[in-house]
Protein backbone atom coordinates (compact mmCIF):
# COMPACT_ATOMS: atom_id res chain seq x y z
CA UNK A 1 0.00 0.00 0.00
CA UNK A 2 1.19 3.60 -0.55
CA UNK A 3 1.07 6.46 1.30
CA UNK A 4 -2.20 8.81 2.21
CA UNK A 5 -4.03 5.94 3.90
CA UNK A 6 -7.56 7.15 5.66
CA UNK A 7 -7.06 8.59 9.06
CA UNK A 8 -3.13 8.68 9.38
CA UNK A 9 -3.22 11.70 8.35
CA UNK A 10 0.03 13.58 7.44
CA UNK A 11 2.17 10.72 8.30
CA UNK A 12 3.51 10.32 4.91
CA UNK A 13 5.36 14.19 5.28
CA UNK A 14 7.17 12.67 7.96
CA UNK A 15 7.61 9.23 7.62
CA UNK A 16 8.95 9.67 3.69
CA UNK A 17 9.82 6.79 1.62
CA UNK A 18 13.33 7.37 1.67
CA UNK A 19 13.10 7.38 5.98
CA UNK A 20 11.01 4.69 6.01
CA UNK A 21 13.52 2.65 3.64
CA UNK A 22 16.50 3.86 5.94
CA UNK A 23 14.71 2.70 9.02
CA UNK A 24 14.21 -0.73 7.18
CA UNK A 25 17.24 -1.62 6.15
CA UNK A 26 20.29 0.95 7.82
CA UNK A 27 23.37 1.50 6.00
CA UNK A 28 26.78 0.90 7.58
CA UNK A 29 25.92 -1.25 10.89
CA UNK A 30 29.11 -3.05 10.74
CA UNK A 31 31.83 -2.68 14.00
CA UNK A 32 34.69 -0.56 12.59
CA UNK A 33 38.06 -1.81 14.37
CA UNK A 34 40.12 0.42 16.19
CA UNK A 35 37.75 3.62 15.74
CA UNK A 36 38.98 6.87 16.21
CA UNK A 37 36.20 8.19 17.58
CA UNK A 38 34.36 5.84 19.30
CA UNK A 39 31.09 7.19 21.12
CA UNK A 40 27.29 6.41 22.55
CA UNK A 41 24.96 9.33 22.52
CA UNK A 42 21.36 8.69 23.90
CA UNK A 43 18.48 10.70 24.44
CA UNK A 44 16.89 9.99 28.07
CA UNK A 45 13.65 11.49 27.30
CA UNK A 46 12.87 9.05 24.61
CA UNK A 47 15.57 6.29 25.49
CA UNK A 48 16.86 6.28 22.11
CA UNK A 49 20.71 5.37 21.89
CA UNK A 50 23.09 5.02 19.29
CA UNK A 51 26.69 3.48 19.31
CA UNK A 52 28.69 5.72 16.60
CA UNK A 53 32.33 4.81 15.45
CA UNK A 54 34.61 6.50 12.80
CA UNK A 55 37.61 5.38 11.34
CA UNK A 56 39.35 8.96 10.33
CA UNK A 57 42.57 8.86 7.77
CA UNK A 58 44.38 12.03 6.66
CA UNK A 59 41.54 13.98 8.09
CA UNK A 60 39.15 11.99 6.20
CA UNK A 61 36.22 9.94 7.49
CA UNK A 62 37.35 6.11 6.10
CA UNK A 63 34.71 3.86 7.53
CA UNK A 64 31.55 4.48 9.97
CA UNK A 65 30.04 2.18 11.77
CA UNK A 66 26.31 3.03 13.93
CA UNK A 67 24.20 0.67 15.56
CA UNK A 68 21.67 1.51 18.07
CA UNK A 69 18.01 1.56 18.98
CA UNK A 70 15.33 4.05 18.90
CA UNK A 71 12.44 5.19 16.93
CA UNK A 72 12.06 5.12 12.86
CA UNK A 73 13.21 8.68 12.33
CA UNK A 74 16.57 8.14 14.67
CA UNK A 75 17.17 4.95 13.25
CA UNK A 76 16.74 6.43 9.82
CA UNK A 77 18.94 9.73 10.79
CA UNK A 78 21.56 7.64 12.01
CA UNK A 79 21.76 5.78 9.08
CA UNK A 80 21.48 8.92 6.21
CA UNK A 81 24.13 10.38 8.34
CA UNK A 82 26.26 6.77 8.42
CA UNK A 83 25.56 7.27 4.90
CA UNK A 84 26.70 10.87 4.05
CA UNK A 85 30.09 11.16 6.41
CA UNK A 86 31.61 8.27 4.52
CA UNK A 87 34.92 9.61 2.49
CA UNK A 88 33.75 13.34 4.09
CA UNK A 89 36.57 15.55 5.51
CA UNK A 90 36.05 16.82 8.93
CA UNK A 91 35.47 20.65 7.53
CA UNK A 92 32.74 18.85 5.30
CA UNK A 93 30.90 16.84 8.03
CA UNK A 94 30.72 19.74 10.34
CA UNK A 95 29.46 21.64 7.16
CA UNK A 96 26.87 18.92 6.94
CA UNK A 97 26.18 18.61 10.32
CA UNK A 98 25.14 22.42 10.34
CA UNK A 99 23.13 21.97 7.60
CA UNK A 100 21.10 19.39 9.16
CA UNK A 101 20.83 22.25 12.21
CA UNK A 102 19.53 24.34 10.05
CA UNK A 103 17.34 22.19 8.10
CA UNK A 104 15.30 20.81 11.27
CA UNK A 105 15.18 24.06 12.64
CA UNK A 106 13.22 25.10 9.66
CA UNK A 107 15.90 27.62 8.54
CA UNK A 108 16.59 28.24 4.65
CA UNK A 109 19.00 25.74 2.83
CA UNK A 110 21.67 26.97 0.16
CA UNK A 111 21.62 25.18 -3.23
CA UNK A 112 25.14 24.05 -2.19
CA UNK A 113 23.71 22.70 1.23
CA UNK A 114 21.08 20.80 -0.15
CA UNK A 115 23.54 19.19 -2.65
CA UNK A 116 25.45 17.66 0.53
CA UNK A 117 22.16 16.61 1.94
CA UNK A 118 20.79 14.92 -1.03
CA UNK A 119 18.21 12.14 0.40
CA UNK A 120 18.87 13.86 3.83
CA UNK A 121 16.09 16.61 3.12
CA UNK A 122 13.92 14.15 3.66
CA UNK A 123 14.32 14.61 7.72
CA UNK A 124 12.82 18.01 7.06
CA UNK A 125 9.39 16.21 7.44
CA UNK A 126 9.78 16.36 11.07
CA UNK A 127 9.76 20.60 11.10
CA UNK A 128 5.90 19.60 11.38
CA UNK A 129 6.16 17.56 14.34
CA UNK A 130 8.28 19.74 16.92
CA UNK A 131 8.21 17.03 19.18
CA UNK A 132 10.33 14.88 16.67
CA UNK A 133 13.19 16.90 16.00
CA UNK A 134 15.29 15.99 18.78
CA UNK A 135 14.81 12.13 17.40
CA UNK A 136 16.45 13.44 13.85
CA UNK A 137 18.77 15.46 15.59
CA UNK A 138 20.57 12.85 17.74
CA UNK A 139 23.46 11.06 16.13
CA UNK A 140 24.04 14.54 14.27
CA UNK A 141 24.74 16.26 17.63
CA UNK A 142 27.02 13.33 18.75
CA UNK A 143 29.02 13.18 15.47
CA UNK A 144 28.98 16.90 16.00
CA UNK A 145 30.57 16.45 19.48
CA UNK A 146 32.72 13.88 18.77
CA UNK A 147 34.41 15.14 16.44
CA UNK A 148 35.18 18.67 17.87
CA UNK A 149 36.72 16.28 20.65
CA UNK A 150 39.18 14.48 18.36
CA UNK A 151 40.15 17.04 16.49
CA UNK A 152 41.02 18.69 19.66
CA UNK A 153 43.53 15.57 20.84
CA UNK B 1 -8.51 -0.24 49.93
CA UNK B 2 -12.07 0.19 48.88
CA UNK B 3 -14.13 2.03 51.90
CA UNK B 4 -17.78 1.84 51.16
CA UNK B 5 -18.61 3.60 54.28
CA UNK B 6 -16.83 6.52 53.12
CA UNK B 7 -18.70 9.54 52.11
CA UNK B 8 -17.13 9.45 48.50
CA UNK B 9 -18.39 5.71 47.99
CA UNK B 10 -21.93 5.84 46.45
CA UNK B 11 -22.76 8.61 45.07
CA UNK B 12 -25.91 10.27 44.44
CA UNK B 13 -26.03 10.33 40.03
CA UNK B 14 -26.03 7.40 38.17
CA UNK B 15 -22.97 6.74 35.93
CA UNK B 16 -24.77 7.36 32.73
CA UNK B 17 -21.28 7.86 30.18
CA UNK B 18 -23.04 9.77 27.90
CA UNK B 19 -23.97 12.62 30.44
CA UNK B 20 -20.59 12.27 31.83
CA UNK B 21 -18.91 12.84 28.41
CA UNK B 22 -21.59 15.92 27.65
CA UNK B 23 -19.64 17.56 30.67
CA UNK B 24 -16.82 18.00 29.17
CA UNK B 25 -16.30 20.34 26.49
CA UNK B 26 -12.84 19.28 25.01
CA UNK B 27 -14.36 15.64 23.86
CA UNK B 28 -16.22 18.01 21.51
CA UNK B 29 -13.05 19.05 19.65
CA UNK B 30 -11.26 17.71 16.88
CA UNK B 31 -7.57 16.45 16.71
CA UNK B 32 -6.19 16.18 13.38
CA UNK B 33 -9.27 16.22 11.62
CA UNK B 34 -10.56 13.09 13.88
CA UNK B 35 -12.94 12.99 16.87
CA UNK B 36 -11.00 12.84 20.22
CA UNK B 37 -9.78 9.85 22.38
CA UNK B 38 -7.78 11.44 25.34
CA UNK B 39 -5.97 8.54 26.86
CA UNK B 40 -3.63 9.91 29.03
CA UNK B 41 -5.64 10.62 31.62
CA UNK B 42 -2.54 9.03 34.06
CA UNK B 43 -0.88 12.41 33.13
CA UNK B 44 -3.37 14.89 33.08
CA UNK B 45 -7.16 14.40 32.98
CA UNK B 46 -9.54 16.18 31.15
CA UNK B 47 -11.84 18.94 33.22
CA UNK B 48 -16.03 18.85 33.24
CA UNK B 49 -17.71 22.42 33.01
CA UNK B 50 -18.91 22.43 36.88
CA UNK B 51 -14.99 22.55 36.98
CA UNK B 52 -14.35 25.16 34.71
CA UNK B 53 -17.20 26.98 35.38
CA UNK B 54 -16.17 27.28 39.31
CA UNK B 55 -13.05 29.23 38.30
CA UNK B 56 -15.28 31.65 36.29
CA UNK B 57 -17.99 31.74 39.16
CA UNK B 58 -14.90 32.31 41.21
CA UNK B 59 -13.05 34.96 39.42
CA UNK B 60 -16.31 37.00 38.61
CA UNK B 61 -17.97 36.72 41.91
CA UNK B 62 -15.54 35.81 44.81
CA UNK B 63 -12.44 37.12 43.85
CA UNK B 64 -10.74 38.44 46.86
CA UNK B 65 -7.84 37.35 49.26
CA UNK B 66 -8.21 35.39 51.98
CA UNK B 67 -7.82 35.19 55.85
CA UNK B 68 -7.03 38.57 56.27
CA UNK B 69 -9.92 40.50 55.30
CA UNK B 70 -13.19 41.47 57.07
CA UNK B 71 -15.15 42.78 53.94
CA UNK B 72 -17.44 40.71 52.17
CA UNK B 73 -15.70 39.13 49.15
CA UNK B 74 -12.89 38.06 51.11
CA UNK B 75 -14.70 36.62 53.29
CA UNK B 76 -16.74 34.82 50.79
CA UNK B 77 -13.55 33.95 49.66
CA UNK B 78 -11.98 32.46 53.04
CA UNK B 79 -15.35 30.43 52.99
CA UNK B 80 -15.26 28.75 49.93
CA UNK B 81 -11.41 28.05 50.11
CA UNK B 82 -12.06 26.22 53.49
CA UNK B 83 -15.19 24.58 52.44
CA UNK B 84 -13.05 23.01 49.55
CA UNK B 85 -10.39 21.83 51.93
CA UNK B 86 -13.05 20.22 54.04
CA UNK B 87 -14.71 18.46 50.95
CA UNK B 88 -10.70 16.99 50.17
CA UNK B 89 -10.97 15.88 54.11
CA UNK B 90 -14.45 14.06 53.57
CA UNK B 91 -13.37 12.67 50.18
CA UNK B 92 -10.66 10.79 51.96
CA UNK B 93 -12.08 10.18 54.97
CA UNK B 94 -9.45 12.21 57.08
CA UNK B 95 -10.53 12.43 60.62
CA UNK B 96 -9.96 16.41 61.00
CA UNK B 97 -9.69 19.26 57.93
CA UNK B 98 -6.88 21.03 59.30
CA UNK B 99 -4.92 18.04 58.02
CA UNK B 100 -5.41 18.58 54.92
CA UNK B 101 -2.57 21.41 53.14
CA UNK B 102 -3.06 22.86 49.97
CA UNK B 103 0.35 22.13 47.87
CA UNK B 104 1.33 22.60 43.98
CA UNK B 105 1.23 19.21 43.58
CA UNK B 106 2.18 15.83 44.70
CA UNK B 107 5.62 16.36 43.76
CA UNK B 108 5.61 18.95 45.96
CA UNK B 109 3.45 17.37 48.70
CA UNK B 110 6.50 14.86 48.58
CA UNK B 111 9.31 17.81 48.82
CA UNK B 112 7.41 19.19 51.73
CA UNK B 113 7.37 15.70 53.61
CA UNK B 114 11.16 15.43 52.75
CA UNK B 115 12.12 19.03 53.71
CA UNK B 116 10.54 19.04 56.88
CA UNK B 117 9.51 15.88 58.80
CA UNK B 118 12.31 13.80 57.60
CA UNK B 119 14.74 16.61 57.25
CA UNK B 120 14.26 16.21 61.18
CA UNK B 121 13.32 12.71 61.77
CA UNK B 122 16.03 10.80 59.61
CA UNK B 123 19.70 10.81 60.44
CA UNK B 124 22.82 9.23 59.43
CA UNK B 125 22.42 5.28 59.40
CA UNK B 126 18.77 5.19 58.98
CA UNK B 127 16.81 4.29 55.95
CA UNK B 128 13.75 5.05 53.85
CA UNK B 129 12.32 2.10 52.02
CA UNK B 130 10.51 2.85 48.72
CA UNK B 131 9.35 0.64 45.94
CA UNK B 132 11.16 -0.07 42.86
CA UNK B 133 7.82 1.56 40.89
CA UNK B 134 8.20 5.19 42.15
CA UNK B 135 7.54 8.06 39.77
CA UNK B 136 10.90 10.48 39.93
CA UNK B 137 8.93 12.33 42.12
CA UNK B 138 8.66 10.09 45.02
CA UNK B 139 12.21 8.92 44.69
CA UNK B 140 14.67 11.52 43.99
CA UNK B 141 13.39 13.68 47.08
CA UNK B 142 14.52 10.72 49.12
CA UNK B 143 17.74 10.03 47.12
CA UNK B 144 18.65 13.86 47.96
CA UNK B 145 17.96 13.31 51.30
CA UNK B 146 20.23 10.18 51.42
CA UNK B 147 22.79 11.44 50.28
CA UNK B 148 22.52 14.52 53.00
CA UNK B 149 22.21 12.73 55.69
CA UNK B 150 24.14 9.52 55.25
CA UNK B 151 21.14 7.29 55.23
CA UNK B 152 20.15 4.90 53.20
CA UNK B 153 17.64 4.66 50.32
CA UNK B 154 16.27 0.65 49.66
CA UNK B 155 13.68 -0.70 47.37
CA UNK B 156 11.23 -3.05 47.90
CA UNK B 157 11.29 -5.41 45.05
CA UNK B 158 8.34 -6.72 42.98
CA UNK B 159 7.93 -9.72 40.63
CA UNK B 160 7.94 -10.06 36.72
CA UNK B 161 4.08 -8.76 36.90
CA UNK B 162 4.79 -5.77 38.53
CA UNK B 163 3.64 -7.05 42.19
CA UNK B 164 5.36 -6.21 45.38
CA UNK B 165 7.35 -9.13 46.99
CA UNK B 166 5.27 -8.68 50.71
CA UNK B 167 7.59 -11.42 52.15
CA UNK B 168 10.64 -9.51 51.13
CA UNK B 169 9.26 -6.48 52.31
CA UNK B 170 9.27 -7.76 55.98
CA UNK B 171 13.26 -7.93 55.84
CA UNK B 172 14.00 -5.19 53.94
CA UNK B 173 12.07 -2.51 56.38
CA UNK B 174 14.16 -3.11 59.87
CA UNK B 175 14.36 -1.53 62.88
CA UNK B 176 16.26 1.25 61.43
CA UNK B 177 13.63 2.23 58.99
CA UNK B 178 12.35 5.89 59.49
CA UNK B 179 9.97 6.18 56.18
CA UNK B 180 8.43 3.79 54.36
CA UNK B 181 7.15 6.04 50.91
CA UNK B 182 4.85 3.67 48.50
CA UNK B 183 2.94 4.73 45.26
CA UNK B 184 -0.35 3.35 45.59
CA UNK B 185 -1.29 3.10 41.95
CA UNK B 186 1.87 2.58 39.46
CA UNK B 187 1.35 5.20 36.96
CA UNK B 188 3.63 2.92 34.78
CA UNK B 189 2.25 -0.89 35.85
CA UNK B 190 -0.88 -0.23 37.01
CA UNK B 191 -0.60 -2.46 40.02
CA UNK B 192 -2.24 -1.29 42.95
CA UNK B 193 0.31 -1.55 46.44
CA UNK B 194 -0.76 -3.21 49.40
CA UNK B 195 -0.84 -0.01 51.70
CA UNK B 196 -2.15 -1.53 54.81
CA UNK B 197 0.44 -4.14 54.87
CA UNK B 198 3.19 -2.12 54.14
CA UNK B 199 1.59 0.42 57.14
CA UNK B 200 1.64 -2.72 59.37
CA UNK B 201 5.79 -3.40 58.78
CA UNK B 202 6.38 0.01 58.78
CA UNK B 203 4.16 0.61 61.93
CA UNK B 204 5.53 -2.26 63.75
CA UNK B 205 9.54 -1.03 63.24
CA UNK B 206 8.23 2.84 64.27
CA UNK B 207 8.45 4.03 60.86
CA UNK B 208 5.71 6.16 58.89
CA UNK B 209 4.01 5.19 56.17
CA UNK B 210 4.14 7.97 53.22
CA UNK B 211 1.24 7.13 50.44
CA UNK B 212 1.84 8.47 46.52
CA UNK B 213 -1.78 8.78 45.80
CA UNK B 214 -1.65 10.56 42.73
CA UNK B 215 -2.93 7.73 40.77
CA UNK B 216 -5.41 5.87 43.45
CA UNK B 217 -7.49 9.08 44.98
CA UNK B 218 -8.62 9.87 41.52
CA UNK B 219 -9.79 6.53 40.29
CA UNK B 220 -10.88 4.59 43.85
CA UNK B 221 -12.11 5.27 46.70
CA UNK B 222 -9.65 5.80 49.48
CA UNK B 223 -9.47 6.45 52.94
CA UNK B 224 -6.50 7.48 55.03
CA UNK B 225 -7.93 5.87 58.05
CA UNK B 226 -9.07 2.78 56.38
CA UNK B 227 -5.24 2.38 55.08
CA UNK B 228 -3.75 3.54 58.14
CA UNK B 229 -1.89 5.55 56.10
CA UNK B 230 0.96 8.86 57.95
CA UNK B 231 0.82 11.16 54.70
CA UNK B 232 -0.50 10.91 51.40
CA UNK B 233 -0.10 13.06 48.54
CA UNK B 234 -2.00 13.87 45.20
CA UNK B 235 -2.74 16.30 42.42
CA UNK B 236 -5.90 18.10 41.59
CA UNK B 237 -5.15 17.98 37.76
CA UNK B 238 -5.52 14.24 37.81
CA UNK B 239 -8.91 14.32 39.56
CA UNK B 240 -10.81 16.79 37.46
CA UNK B 241 -9.35 20.16 38.81
CA UNK B 242 -6.84 22.85 37.60
CA UNK B 243 -3.01 22.13 36.95
CA UNK B 244 -1.33 24.18 40.08
CA UNK B 245 -2.68 22.51 43.01
CA UNK B 246 -2.15 19.58 44.64
CA UNK B 247 -2.83 18.18 48.86
CA UNK B 248 -0.45 16.93 51.36
CA UNK B 249 -2.47 14.95 54.10
CA UNK B 250 -0.96 14.36 57.43
CA UNK B 251 -2.01 12.78 60.69
CA UNK B 252 -2.27 15.35 63.32
CA UNK B 253 0.15 14.79 65.52
CA UNK B 254 2.70 14.68 62.42
CA UNK B 255 2.40 18.01 61.08
CA UNK B 256 1.97 19.33 64.47
CA UNK B 257 5.31 18.59 65.49
CA UNK B 258 7.01 19.34 61.79
CA UNK B 259 9.22 22.31 61.17
CA UNK B 260 7.47 25.10 58.73
CA UNK B 261 8.56 24.47 54.55
CA UNK B 262 8.62 28.03 53.70
CA UNK B 263 8.36 30.85 55.75
CA UNK B 264 6.30 34.28 55.28
CA UNK B 265 2.66 35.53 55.71
CA UNK B 266 -0.20 33.52 57.06
CA UNK B 267 1.91 31.06 58.42
CA UNK B 268 2.85 32.88 61.29
CA UNK B 269 1.47 33.62 64.44
CA UNK B 270 2.98 36.87 65.52
CA UNK B 271 6.18 38.74 64.17
CA UNK B 272 8.61 40.60 66.40
CA UNK B 273 11.68 42.05 64.75
CA UNK B 274 13.39 39.51 66.76
CA UNK B 275 11.42 36.76 65.81
CA UNK B 276 8.47 34.57 64.56
CA UNK B 277 5.88 31.93 65.91
CA UNK B 278 4.09 29.90 63.77
CA UNK B 279 0.38 29.19 63.05
CA UNK B 280 -2.19 26.56 63.68
CA UNK B 281 -2.07 23.87 61.16
CA UNK B 282 -2.85 23.72 57.99
CA UNK B 283 -1.38 27.52 57.48
CA UNK B 284 1.55 27.00 59.05
CA UNK B 285 2.27 25.01 55.77
CA UNK B 286 0.44 27.80 53.93
CA UNK B 287 3.07 30.91 53.60
CA UNK B 288 1.60 33.40 51.03
CA UNK B 289 -1.39 33.79 49.28
CA UNK B 290 -2.17 30.63 48.50
CA UNK B 291 -4.20 28.90 44.88
CA UNK B 292 -7.08 30.32 46.06
CA UNK B 293 -9.19 29.57 42.88
CA UNK B 294 -8.02 26.30 41.87
CA UNK B 295 -8.48 25.12 45.67
CA UNK B 296 -12.13 26.23 45.14
CA UNK B 297 -12.32 24.64 42.14
CA UNK B 298 -11.07 21.05 43.49
CA UNK B 299 -13.56 21.27 45.90
CA UNK B 300 -15.57 21.61 42.89
CA UNK B 301 -14.11 18.91 41.17
CA UNK B 302 -14.53 16.65 44.64
CA UNK B 303 -18.61 17.20 44.45
CA UNK B 304 -18.17 15.81 40.94
CA UNK B 305 -16.84 12.48 41.56
CA UNK B 306 -18.40 12.34 44.74
CA UNK B 307 -21.78 12.63 42.92
CA UNK B 308 -21.19 9.40 40.65
CA UNK B 309 -19.42 7.58 43.79
CA UNK B 310 -16.13 7.04 43.55
CA UNK B 311 -17.04 3.27 43.70
CA UNK B 312 -18.69 2.98 40.10
CA UNK B 313 -15.35 5.14 38.76
CA UNK B 314 -13.71 2.15 40.22
CA UNK B 315 -15.80 0.08 38.80
CA UNK B 316 -16.33 1.61 34.99
CA UNK B 317 -12.11 1.98 34.79
CA UNK B 318 -11.91 -1.82 36.10
CA UNK B 319 -14.47 -3.24 33.23
CA UNK B 320 -12.72 -0.70 30.36
CA UNK B 321 -9.32 -2.13 31.97
CA UNK B 322 -10.43 -5.49 31.61
CA UNK B 323 -11.90 -5.35 28.53
CA UNK B 324 -8.66 -3.04 27.12
CA UNK B 325 -5.94 -5.58 28.37
CA UNK B 326 -8.42 -8.41 26.32
CA UNK B 327 -8.62 -6.27 23.40
CA UNK B 328 -4.73 -5.31 22.77
CA UNK B 329 -3.36 -8.64 24.20
CA UNK B 330 -5.06 -10.14 21.35
CA UNK B 331 -3.26 -7.89 18.59
CA UNK B 332 -0.71 -10.99 19.37
CA UNK B 333 2.43 -8.45 18.87
CA UNK B 334 1.98 -6.48 22.16
CA UNK B 335 3.35 -7.40 25.32
CA UNK B 336 1.53 -5.26 28.76
CA UNK B 337 3.46 -4.43 31.06
CA UNK B 338 2.34 -4.75 35.05
CA UNK B 339 0.03 -7.42 36.30
CA UNK B 340 -1.89 -9.68 33.68
CA UNK B 341 -4.78 -10.17 35.91
CA UNK B 342 -6.86 -7.10 35.72
CA UNK B 343 -8.31 -7.31 39.26
CA UNK B 344 -5.03 -6.39 40.71
CA UNK B 345 -4.33 -3.19 38.91
CA UNK B 346 -5.76 0.37 37.81
CA UNK B 347 -6.84 1.84 34.20
CA UNK B 348 -3.37 2.45 33.24
CA UNK B 349 -2.15 0.03 30.53
CA UNK B 350 1.65 0.56 29.17
CA UNK B 351 2.89 -1.86 26.62
CA UNK B 352 5.04 -2.35 24.02
CA UNK B 353 5.12 -3.24 20.67
CA UNK B 354 7.54 -6.09 19.40
CA UNK B 355 8.06 -3.93 16.14
CA UNK B 356 6.67 -0.16 16.44
CA UNK B 357 8.63 1.84 18.45
CA UNK B 358 6.41 3.96 21.13
CA UNK B 359 6.79 7.33 19.66
CA UNK B 360 6.44 6.31 15.89
CA UNK B 361 3.18 4.50 17.29
CA UNK B 362 2.81 7.97 19.43
CA UNK B 363 2.46 10.15 16.41
CA UNK B 364 0.56 7.73 14.22
CA UNK B 365 -2.00 7.67 17.01
CA UNK B 366 -2.34 11.46 16.90
CA UNK B 367 -2.88 11.60 13.91
CA UNK B 368 -5.99 9.38 14.01
CA UNK B 369 -7.24 11.66 16.94
CA UNK B 370 -6.23 9.18 19.75
CA UNK B 371 -3.66 10.93 22.82
CA UNK B 372 -1.36 8.19 24.46
CA UNK B 373 1.62 8.73 26.39
CA UNK B 374 4.92 7.33 25.52
CA UNK B 375 8.29 7.59 27.03
CA UNK B 376 9.90 6.45 30.10
CA UNK B 377 6.68 7.59 31.73
CA UNK B 378 8.74 9.83 34.92
CA UNK B 379 9.83 6.49 36.27
CA UNK B 380 13.35 5.51 34.36
CA UNK B 381 14.24 2.88 36.18
CA UNK B 382 11.27 0.89 36.56
CA UNK B 383 11.07 0.83 32.64
CA UNK B 384 14.39 0.06 32.45
CA UNK B 385 13.75 -3.30 34.48
CA UNK B 386 11.84 -4.16 31.87
CA UNK B 387 14.81 -4.49 29.56
CA UNK B 388 13.05 -1.61 27.26
CA UNK B 389 13.79 2.21 27.24
CA UNK B 390 10.19 3.23 25.95
CA UNK B 391 6.64 1.81 26.49
CA UNK B 392 3.61 3.48 25.03
CA UNK B 393 0.54 4.07 28.04
CA UNK B 394 -3.45 3.91 27.11
CA UNK B 395 -4.82 5.43 30.71
CA UNK B 396 -8.60 6.10 31.27
CA UNK B 397 -11.15 7.77 32.98
CA UNK B 398 -14.54 7.74 33.67
CA UNK B 399 -15.32 9.49 30.02
CA UNK B 400 -13.93 6.42 28.24
CA UNK B 401 -15.50 3.99 26.53
CA UNK B 402 -15.03 0.99 25.12
CA UNK B 403 -15.05 2.40 21.24
CA UNK B 404 -12.54 4.62 22.27
CA UNK B 405 -10.22 1.17 23.39
CA UNK B 406 -11.47 0.17 19.93
CA UNK B 407 -10.16 2.84 18.26
CA UNK B 408 -6.97 2.84 20.05
CA UNK B 409 -6.62 -0.98 19.10
CA UNK B 410 -7.86 0.05 15.61
CA UNK B 411 -5.35 2.80 15.54
CA UNK B 412 -2.70 0.50 16.40
CA UNK B 413 -3.48 -2.50 13.39
CA UNK B 414 -3.23 0.81 11.08
CA UNK B 415 0.07 1.98 12.51
CA UNK B 416 1.00 -1.68 11.94
CA UNK B 417 -0.24 -1.60 8.35
CA UNK B 418 1.34 1.60 7.38
CA UNK B 419 4.95 0.47 8.58
CA UNK B 420 4.57 -3.00 7.06
CA UNK B 421 3.67 -0.99 3.77
C1 LIG C 1 2.42 8.04 40.81
C2 LIG C 1 2.72 9.49 40.59
N1 LIG C 1 3.38 10.18 41.52
C3 LIG C 1 3.66 11.48 41.38
C4 LIG C 1 3.30 12.16 40.25
C5 LIG C 1 3.66 13.61 40.13
O1 LIG C 1 2.53 14.40 40.07
P1 LIG C 1 2.69 15.95 39.79
O2 LIG C 1 3.40 16.06 38.49
O3 LIG C 1 1.28 16.45 39.71
O4 LIG C 1 3.46 16.53 40.92
C6 LIG C 1 2.62 11.49 39.24
C7 LIG C 1 2.22 12.20 38.01
O5 LIG C 1 2.69 12.04 36.93
C8 LIG C 1 2.34 10.12 39.40
O6 LIG C 1 1.72 9.43 38.46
Amino acid sequence: MTGGMSGLGDMDELYEAIILDHYRSPRNTAPVEEADVDLEVNNPFCGDEFHIQLKVEDDAVSQVGITGRGCAISQASASLLAELVEGKSSAEVRAAVDAVRRLLKGEEITDEEADILGDIEALGGVRKFPVRIKCALLSWVGLDDALKEHLAK
Amino acid sequence: MSNLDSNSGAGSRAFDIDAIRADFPILQRKVNGQDLVYLDNAASSQKPSQVIQSLVDYYEQTNSNVHRGVHTLSIEATDAYELARTKVAKFINAPRSEEVIWTRNTSESLNLVAATWAEANVGEGDNIVITAMEHHSNIVPWQQLAFKKGAELRYLSHNDDGVIDLDGASSVIDSRTKLVAATHMSNVLGTINPIAKLAELAHAVGAVILVDAAQSVPHMPVDVQALDADFLCFSAHKMLGPTGIGVLWGRYDLLDAMPPYMFGGDMILEVTYEDANWNDLPYKFEAGTPNIADAIATGAAVDYLSELGMDKVWQHEQELTAYAMEQVLSLGNVRVLGPQDPALRGGVISFIHESIHPHDLGTALDQQGIAIRTGHHCAMPLVRSFDVVAAARASFYIYNTKSEVDALVNGISETEGYFSR
